[in-house]
This record gives structure tokens, C-alpha cells and sequence, in this order.
């Protein structure tokens, strides 16, 4: 796989992160999401992580440079389906996601997302 | 015929960081640590076996199942040949990198095992040895 899939859901875009990440792999993402977000004018972007047993500081590194993007265009990031384990792992090993929210599934991200849109 | 109690994997690529975790996590299992910890040293992996890769140009990873008295675990031996780490207390402080990463590796991977060891001398590479108990 040379390119993560970005699919579009209503006014949001749901990127699904797999385990075998790469540089070029988040170089490209960072090209096709930035395109996507013009494109379709979304709202909001959901990271589905619900597939990483894993998450390290390059994913992590990724997590917040996808966030920052949609800030600058004007939309919302929301991750979604962190394991428990890597939950946990995440605050030992001092990674914050400083300004990222989650939410347990998908289908909770979109809620968040919805509200988050309206209010504003 | 008993199953091997230690062996090496070289670490030379992305890929190897891949196949390097996933290697980690079946020793992991084997040795009965429950999911959080088996994760929290898979994690440790993934950042030291990625320093290598990057800094170090390429290492090995040398694993072995060590036992002391009841208890099971997983020490595993990073090392490189590349130029090695000339300030060990700044590299092994939260947040500072000499490249563009986040520099939590080192420090979170010491958080996350429970032995931690790094020997680096500019010119004589990196060796870290980390383990973690059942
Ligand atoms: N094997 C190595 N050989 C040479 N230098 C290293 C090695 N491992 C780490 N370093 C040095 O120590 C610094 C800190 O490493 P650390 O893993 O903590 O952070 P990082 O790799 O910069 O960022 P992150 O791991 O968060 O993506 C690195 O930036 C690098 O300069
Ligand atoms: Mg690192």
C-alpha cells in the first residue's frame, strides 16, 4: 500500500491508519488530505487508529501534524478507536496529542464532530 | 529439542522496525506479560529500533528470555555502528531531537521498560539494553 485511503462521509473526511507507516507514507497523506480538504470543503477529519496496537512517537508525530493541517483549513480533528493498552502506553511514553480530541468509535467521532461544527 | 532462548534480528530499514515489533510481541506473549506491558515494550521497540535506523544507520536487535527465579522476561540489546551520541543527558532529555522528530524516544522508552541501559560514545556507536518482567 503507497497511499493511506481518505474516504469522504458527509461533511467529513475519515482517514484510516494502518500499522506500517512510513515516511513517504505521511508525506503523501499529508498532499492528498490538504487537496481532500479544498476539495470537498469538510468540516472535519476523523483518525481512525482502531487498527495501531502500536502507536509511537512517529505516529504520533503524525496524529498532530494532520491536526495542525485542518486547523489551518478550517476544520476539526477528532481520533477515534484508541486502544486501551496504547491509551495507556501514550501517557508513560509522554505523548500528549496536545489540542487533538477522541472518541471511542466512529460513529461517536462524527456526534463530536457534528456538535462541534454547529456551535461554532 | 527446546525452542531458542535468544537470537539477533538486523534492523536496516522501516520494514525492519515493522517486522523487529512484531517479533517483540510474540516473545512478549511467550513470556506471559499481559497485554498493557507486552505493548509498552513493543512501543519501547518501535522508538529504539527506529533510532537506529535513522541515526544510527542500520543495527541489530539481539533478544533473549531471561529468567530469575519465578518470574519471565524480555531483554532485548540494541546496537549500531553509526556515529554514536556525544551528549547522553541531552539526548535522553523529553522533547529534544537534532532532527525533526518529537525526541520522546529515548526517554519514553526508558519510562515504558524496566531496565533501561544506554551506552554512546561519539565514533563508537549506540548500545541499549532494555527489559522488561512478567
Ligand atoms: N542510535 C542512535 N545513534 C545516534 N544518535 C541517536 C541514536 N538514538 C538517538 N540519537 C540521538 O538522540 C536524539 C534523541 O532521540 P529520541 O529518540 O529521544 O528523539 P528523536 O528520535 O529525535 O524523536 P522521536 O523519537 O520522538 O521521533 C536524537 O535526535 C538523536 O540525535
Ligand atoms: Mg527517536
Amino acid at each position: 500500500m503507497d497511499r493511506i485511503p481518505i474516504l469522504r462521509m458527509g461533511s467529513f473526511l475519515l482517514v484510516t491508519i494502518q500499522v506500517d507507516m512510513h515516511d513517504q507514507l505521511a508525506m503523501t497523506l499529508q498532499d492528498d488530505l490538504s487537496a481532500k480538504i479544498s476539495e470537498t470543503s469538510a468540516k472535519g477529519v476523523l483518525i481512525d487508529i482502531s487498527a495501531l496496537d502500536v502507536v509511537d512517537s512517529f505516529i504520533g508525530r503524525m496524529i498532530g501534524m494532520i491536526s495542525g493541517l485542518s486547523r489551518i483549513m478550517d476544520a476539526e480533528t477528532v481520533v477515534v478507536g484508541m486502544q486501551p493498552a496504547v491509551a495507556i502506553t501514550l501517557v508513560e511514553l509522554g505523548l500528549t496529542l496536545s489540542g487533538v480530541s477522541t472518541a471511542l468509535d466512529v460513529e461517536r467521532g462524527m456526534k463530536l464532530l457534528r456538535e462541534r461544527v454547529q456551535s461554532q | 529439542m527446546s525452542t531458542p532462548r535468544s537470537g539477533t534480528y538486523a534492523i536496516r530499514s522501516e520494514q525492519d522496525v515493522v517486522l523487529g515489533r512484531q517479533a517483540v510481541r510474540k516473545l512478549a506473549q511467550e513470556c506471559g506479560l499481559r497485554l498493557v506491558d507486552q505493548t509498552k515494550l513493543v512501543t519501547a521497540v518501535s522508538e529504539l529500533a527506529r533510532n537506529a535506523v535513522i541515526y544510527g544507520g542500520g543495527g541489530d536487535m539481539d533478544w533473549t528470555i531471561v529468567e530469575e527465579g519465578a518470574r519471565k522476561g524480555v531483554q532485548l540489546v540494541f546496537r549500531d555502528t553509526g556515529p554514536g551520541i556525544a551528549d547522553l543527558k541531552q539526548a535522553m532529555t523529553d522533547g529534544w531531537t537534532s532532527g525533526t522528530g518529537l525526541g520522546l524516544g529515548l526517554a519514553g522508552a526508558k519510562r515504558l521498560v524496566d531496565q533501561f541501559e544506554i551506552q554512546s560514545a561519539p565514533g563508537q556507536g549506540t548500545r541499549v539494553t532494555i527489559t522488561k518482567w512478567n
